[in-house]
């Protein structure tokens, strides 16, 4: 094989590694005012993500680079084209990251409001743009001789954009929600199987219609089987969720996402950004990718250090493995400098049931 | 401002500046609450584990800020700069992917386990959690400086004329680009300067309002003082070895941070202070060190130095027409002087004075004594600020000094710029981020000023998790959470 589709894999394997992460990093955060009641709630969701939201956030950051290094005339067009759905996603991460960091930091009902709006906000955002974004890079846009984009913001905001865009956003909420139900305990717990059936439902609906027109628009019979496999894997996570079996339905979301994501990418191979002017420039992965020497490089790099990374990432998930219950927030401070009303200490009997 | 590229370099100075107030803290914390951490589990002292806990909150809330703004770093090379990615994405692509596979997923994953970990690790394998992520910083600090360096210095690459583009022919001369070799040195002890300095500053203010902890501020500013005047004596050593190498591979900075217009004859004098006309062509008083810039420069006080006129003379030989096009007009080849004069000088002023503050320090409270005047605390707490300010004007002098390349010898700033991208977009880009960074800013100055005047936690004995066992009460509050 070509060193050059290698790392239009590997690129793929990157964007599939981040969206089953911080997919449901970005749901929790969605999640935030519907699935909580009071604040300790509150502060039960954000500690599931709370060790590894930025480890999960890493995978972009990688992606990005992997695709500088390996395509640059793709990073090159991408980021000056995509610019402003880009900008938005880099403030809405902004505002998110430091969010988790500065919300716990004074009691109070307010600061924490603020704080809980920026990661709301801040997982809207980007769960919708990527969408966008990717559905617009397997359509095609317009990009002139030059290899740069010629549309705006406008261009992207097409039909199908803003349906992949609906799709990664209920898929990446029921993803939260699958994930709340497998971490927590409690009433939390139940209703966040609830909520990811019925928002599954919704996202099915949405995934199959965008993927069905991706692969007439340029499928071929590898990213229909993966299509295939990923529709078939949600519904089957969404009947796990109804049976209760929760580790088996956050399972199908992810196998869902992954799938949905690597078939985008088998649909789009060879070409990497596909142009719809006349005499416009198509990026493939020929002529978009860096040298034999740089990928050679790169290939033995990735193949010591991705193992690495793989098994000391799972093994912060097997350290924080176990569920967190209202039970399990520490409260002292709270209690004595917050607002009892308002933080919810009265003990959940939820736990006690599950 | 009506050019892309204006806005553009605005903008990557900004948020480059504003990202760098919190990489050489990060840095330099990561090591010293690592030190602190140590030692608690070494001598079991309860004092080092406060220190330990006190300044963990005030970096957590820095590294936050570090890793939201270090983002905006990698996208902006693509966004704004997209001639620039597509002319050197071979070569200086694979640092940044390098960087985020061995560094940002190290640093990442086990700070999440170091901050949640407490009640979950082990003790020794949860200090060496902070270790790890302290290595991961310096993996960092060596990729994204071995792409500056690059920058500064090209070499392991040729030029193609097919493909119009530089590509790597060597990535080891990359990694190892003697201008890295003396960079990485001076990098990061300035950022253990910084983590250092604000230590030390944070504890003497503390030592003289909180009477009760004076042992424990004491032992913070002591461990400090330490690391800030060993660091700082690295700081000038490796300063001195770019200095010299700076003067071979870019002559024009040399000259251009001394103000030099023309050749010097033997015994170049090095300007402490100068009163000149605003274009730095003319001097009207100067304070002078005879052969200093000599051997700066050099390494030997009676060298000639090349000045800027015959450097530019020298480089309209050399680089009369560049791969890309014609880009410049008579006249280039020079960057803004009084810029690069005052930044250099701000540099070493702001960094030795820091240093200085550590040294003097350590002699007034030699053998158990230490002043308890609040004149001491605000002098003390100057010393971050002074660092942190070196550390900045150090980059502007770096960046500034290779103006007008982007690239040198190669791509000048001018033709790296995104062509594609509209001036109106590009507004929207750095007013956003400059208001969301302003913003940012505020809460974070207010956060630390508000747990800085708290200090240090009483002393509570951390939970000890053997390997096994640390499941026995299920029902028990995580000793961290969000």
């Amino acid at each position: 094989m070509e060193l050059s589709t290698v790392w239009f894999c590997l690129i793929a394997v990157l964007w599939m590694g981040y969206f089953v992460l911080e997919g449901f990093d970005f749901g929790v955060g969605m999640l935030l005012p519907v699935l909580a009641r009071d604040e300790r709630e509150r502060r039960v969701l954000i500690n599931t993500i709370g060790p590894v939201w930025d480890g999960n956030e890493v995978w972009v950051i990688t992606a990005g680079g992997a695709t500088f290094a390996a395509f640059p005339e793709w990073y090159a067009t991408l980021f000056s084209g995509f610019y402003l759905p880009l900008l938005f996603i880099l403030l809405a991460l902004i505002v998110r990251g430091v969010a988790f960091e500065f919300r716990h930091q004074r009691p109070g009902i307010t600061w924490a409001g603020w704080w809980d709006r920026a990661v709301i906000v801040g997982s809207f955002v980007p769960a919708l743009l990527w969408g966008v974004a990717f559905a617009n890079l397997v359509r095609g846009v317009p990009i002139d001789a030059d290899k740069n984009y010629t549309g705006s913001l406008w261009t992207l905001l097409n039909p199908v954009g803003l349906l992949g865009g609906l799709m990664t956003l209920t898929l990446f909420i029921t993803h939260g929600a699958m994930f709340v139900a497998l971490k927590t305990d409690g009433d939390i717990r139940h209703r966040a199987r609830a909520l990811a059936v019925r928002v599954g439902a919704v996202a099915a609906v949405l995934a199959v219609a965008f993927l069905v027109w991706a692969q007439l628009h340029t499928g071929n019979a590898g990213s229909f089987v993966l299509f295939a496999v990923a529709a078939v894997s949600l519904l089957a996570g969404l009947f796990a969720a109804l049976k209760g079996r929760e580790g088996w339905a956050f399972l199908g979301t992810f196998v869902t996402i992954a799938l949905a994501v690597a078939g985008l990418f088998v649909a789009l191979f060879p070409d990497v950004m596909p142009s719809t002017t006349e005499g416009g420039v198509t990026l493939t992965t020929t002529n978009a990718s860096a040298t034999h020497y740089t990928l050679t490089v790169m290939t033995i790099i990735a193949a010591i250090f991705t193992p690495a990374v793989l098994a000391y990432q799972a093994w912060t998930y097997w350290v924080f493995r176990k569920r967190i219950a209202v039970h399990h927030i520490p409260t002292e401070e709270l209690e004595q400098e917050g607002d009892r009303a308002d933080i919810g200490v009265e003990p959940d009997p939820g736990h006690v049931i599950s | 401002m009506h050019d892309i590229l204006d806005i553009a370099r605005w903008q990557f100075g900004i948020v480059t500046i504003y990202h760098f107030f919190f990489v050489p803290l990060t840095i330099g914390l990561s090591l010293i609450i690592a030190m602190m951490e140590t030692i608690w589990l070494v001598t079991k002292t309860q004092e080092w584990l406060r220190l330990t806990k006190f300044f963990a909150k005030l970096f957590l809330i820095n590294i936050a800020m570090g890793v939201v703004t270090g983002i905006v770093q990698e996208f902006q090379f693509g966004m704004n700069w997209s001639d620039y990615s597509r002319f050197v994405g071979d070569i200086f692509g694979a640092p940044l992917a390098v960087e985020a596979l061995l560094a940002f997923f190290l640093e990442s994953t086990f700070i999440g386990l170091w901050i949640f970990g407490w009640d979950k690790l082990p003790r020794w394998m949860h200090v060496g959690c902070l270790w790890i992520v302290h290595l991961g910083t310096l993996f960092s600090s060596w990729f994204i400086l071995a792409a500056n360096s690059w920058m500064q210095h090209p070499v392991g690459y040729s030029y193609n004329k097919a493909t119009g583009r530089a590509e790597l022919n060597d990535f080891w001369a990359v990694m190892f680009n003697k201008v890295q070799l003396g960079a990485f040195p001076h990098v990061i002890a300035a950022a253990y300067m910084t983590g250092a300095a604000f230590v030390i500053g944070v504890s003497a203010w503390l030592y003289v309002r909180k009477q009760a902890d004076r042992g424990l501020y004491r032992q913070g500013m002591r461990l400090g003082a330490w690391v800030l005047a060993l660091s700082g004596i690295v700081v000038v050593i490796s300063g001195d070895v770019q200095g010299k190498i700076m003067t071979d591979v870019q002559p024009m900075k040399m000259a251009a941070a001394e103000a030099l217009w023309t050749t010097s004859d033997t015994h170049a004098p090095f300007s402490l202070f100068t009163i000149g006309t605003r274009d730095g062509q003319h001097k009207k008083w100067a304070l002078e060190v005879p052969g200093l810039l000599s051997f700066l420069a050099t390494g030997h006080f009676d060298q000639k130095v090349q000045g800027i006129d015959d450097l530019r003379a020298e480089y309209k030989q050399e680089y009369g027409s560049d791969p890309g096009a014609e880009y410049y007009a008579p006249g280039d080849y020079t960057p803004i002087i009084p810029v690069t004069y005052w930044s250099f000088r701000w540099m070493m002023g702001l960094g030795a004075v820091g240093a200085v503050i550590a040294f003097l320090l350590l002699w007034l409270t030699r053998k158990g004594r230490a002043p308890t005047g609040r004149w001491f605390s605000w002098a003390a707490i100057l010393s971050p600020i002074f660092v942190l300010l070196a550390n900045s004007v150090g980059w502007l002098f770096t960046e500034m000094g290779r103006q007008p390349w982007v690239v040198f010898g190669l791509m000048t700033t001018r033709n790296a710029v995104s062509p594609g991208v509209s001036t109106t977009d590009a507004w929207i880009s750095i007013i956003a981020l400059c208001l969301i960074y302003a913003v940012l800013a505020v809460v974070e100055l207010w956060l630390l000023v508000l747990f800085i005047k708290k200090g240090a936690d009483a002393f509570v004995e951390p939970p000890d998790p053997r390997w096994r066992d640390h499941d026995e009460d299920p029902d028990r509050p995580l000793t961290f959470a969000y």
